[in-house]
């Protein structure tokens, strides 16, 4: 799959900013006043941020509105709906503790919840599609939300918890790779049964039907960069789960809080990055690549 | 909504002989010509007299060879056109988020209706044909109609009442018919000809068949003075013979 900037941003930045949504909502003791409005700035700038970055790949931004409708069927709808319900819900709970100084805590429960949905909704978009089986597992899901809530843990300060979620965040996301490598064999989806020959012999491509490129092979063959995937994995691992620890483990100070944090942004980055450029899609092999 | 029909009352599609294609592209052209004219947005080039040039197409042709195992037989060259299939379980449909596409209860056609497609991509993410491609200049997801302002278009003569790639194909390789039922002409061809599901695996259940190559005639032997003309002389003599087996012992 082509990595597009947008949908790396996307996915990374709406995680982080929805994973300290939750962790926001069911704080027991909630910041309130100035620190209340930082926490929820550098929430919604993420998460608000994300999701815009996400309409930059669209053909038609401007209808943007539309994407709302279909929920009973997309997870793309559905996620859109999650979202702006979670935004809302956060964003009133914000509003009683930063100016109030009250915490209206069902909202914040609600708030938290619906983080959690967008999250998942967001990891089903990929989920789903069965033409892409290194993402068609129920490991994808998982990814997504651990990293999401480690993420949100380590900017919301929990220490604690961010060190035990990012553990558990570097351990599936290294499962996902070694099942995801398996993935695309796994799938029974191979040239002979893309062309229906495969009973007469070992297929080839012969031919494409144009001497150019087109819209399917800029978009779902990627081959540039994935030499660099065992590089680029082990970056990913230490940016974003071994450093952050280890810098949580040390005595914390802002600072260093700081270092962890931008570490653990430009880690999910790497993988992220790595979740799309690796990703293989079954319409490659009608023009004998993946 | 982007559910899909429970049951539609016709299954319209194409079955596309790959015994007969000759690889001429000319549906190819047709389909370009015929959707660049009519149903929604013109199918756009970019750079199309620039070195590199791409441009949207609804249908295209694949060549593949193919190898037969076991004995010594020739390879073959099979030309494979693709196009949506139409499926009945359609993969694309139900991911779309504005309700742009659609499968239709009449007849079973997927169509996308271009005012409300906001250019997710998501469908032609979730089609295993690459049968969907994002119109670069438009911005909105294009895809086989199956000439849908062809096919009941009572302004055209009715021999024209046929998506144009099945119209112009001169070497008939491509059928057009209800593939729900089961007396018609194409639903006999593809129970003859054993018609096939592409990537059945994927679950899309496709409406298009595709009709695999007829096995190759074998020549016989009919040479009666052939066991006698086999070579006599086994080993070489004479200077050949002399190189032959110095270059052994070499």
């Amino acid at each position: 799959m082509h990595p597009a900037p947008s949908v790396i941003i996307f996915t990374t930045f709406s995680g982080l900013g929805f994973g300290l949504l939750f962790w926001l909502g069911i704080d027991p003791t909630p910041p309130k006043g100035w620190v209340a409005f930082v926490f929820w700035l550098i929430a919604y700038a993420m998460a608000v941020g994300g999701l815009l970055s996400s309409t930059f790949h669209l053909g038609r931004p401007e209808r943007f509105l539309k994407a709302f409708s279909q929920w009973r069927s997309s997870w793309l709808s559905r996620e859109g709906i999650a979202a702006v319900a979670t935004l809302v819900a956060m964003g009133l709970y914000g509003l009683g503790l930063v100016f109030f100084g009250t915490a209206w805590q069902p909202l914040g429960w609600l708030g938290a919840l619906g983080a959690l949905a967008t999250v998942f909704t967001t990891s089903m978009i990929y989920t789903q599609m069965k033409t892409i089986p290194r993402w068609n597992m129920n490991l994808t899901p998982a990814m997504f939300m651990s990293y999401a809530l480690a993420g949100g843990a380590l900017l919301k300060g929990n220490i604690t918890m961010a060190i035990v979620l990012l553990a558990i965040a570097g351990v599936v996301q290294v499962l996902t790779w070694i099942t995801g490598d398996k993935a695309f064999e796994n799938s029974g989806t191979t040239m002979a049964t893309a062309t229906g020959l495969g009973n007469i012999g070992s297929v080839r491509a012969f031919e494409p039907p144009h001497t150019g490129t087109n819209y399917l092979m800029r978009e779902f063959i990627h081959v540039v960069g994935r030499k660099h995937s065992q590089k680029l994995r082990i970056i990913g691992v230490a940016l974003g789960i071994i450093i952050p620890v280890v810098l949580l483990l040390l005595p914390i100070g802002h600072w260093i809080a700081l270092i962890a944090v931008a570490s653990h942004i430009a880690g999910v980055l790497a993988s992220r990055w790595l979740f799309f450029a690796e990703a293989e899609h079954v319409v490659g092999l009608y023009y004998g690549k993946r | 909504m982007t559910t899909l029909p429970n049951l539609t009352q016709k299954k319209l599609g194409l079955v596309i002989d790959l015994d007969t294609c000759v690889g001429c592209h000319a549906c190819v052209i047709s389909c370009k010509g015929w959707n660049t004219e009519n149903y929604g947005a013109p199918l756009s080039d970019q750079n199309a007299y620039g070195a590199d040039n791409s441009g949207t197409f609804l249908n295209r042709v694949h060549s593949f060879e193919v190898q037969p195992t076991g004995d010594e037989a020739a390879a073959q060259l099979i030309h494979f056109p693709k196009s949506c299939l139409h499926c009945e379980d359609a993969p694309c449909v139900t991911v779309c988020p504005t309700g742009a596409s659609y499968k239709r209860e009449e007849d079973g056609i997927v169509l996308v209706n271009e005012q409300d497609c906001i250019g997710c991509g998501l469908c032609a993410w979730a089609c295993p044909y690459g049968a969907r491609e994002l119109d670069q200049a438009e911005g909105v997801m294009k895809k086989c109609t199956l000439c849908v302002d062809r096919i009941y278009n009572e302004n055209l003569e009715e021999v024209d009442r046929v998506p144009t790639c099945v119209r112009t194909c001169p070497s008939g390789a491509r059928h057009f018919g209800d593939l729900g039922d089961e007396n018609s002409d194409v639903s006999k061809l593809v129970a003859e000809r054993g018609g096939m599901d592409l990537m059945p695996e994927q679950g899309t259940k496709p409406v298009n068949k595709y009709l695999p190559p007829r096995p190759k005639d074998e020549l016989p032997e009919f040479d009666v003075l052939a066991p006698f003309l086999e070579p006599v002389a086994q080993e070489a003599k004479g200077f050949l013979g002399w190189l032959d087996k110095t270059l052994e012992k070499l």
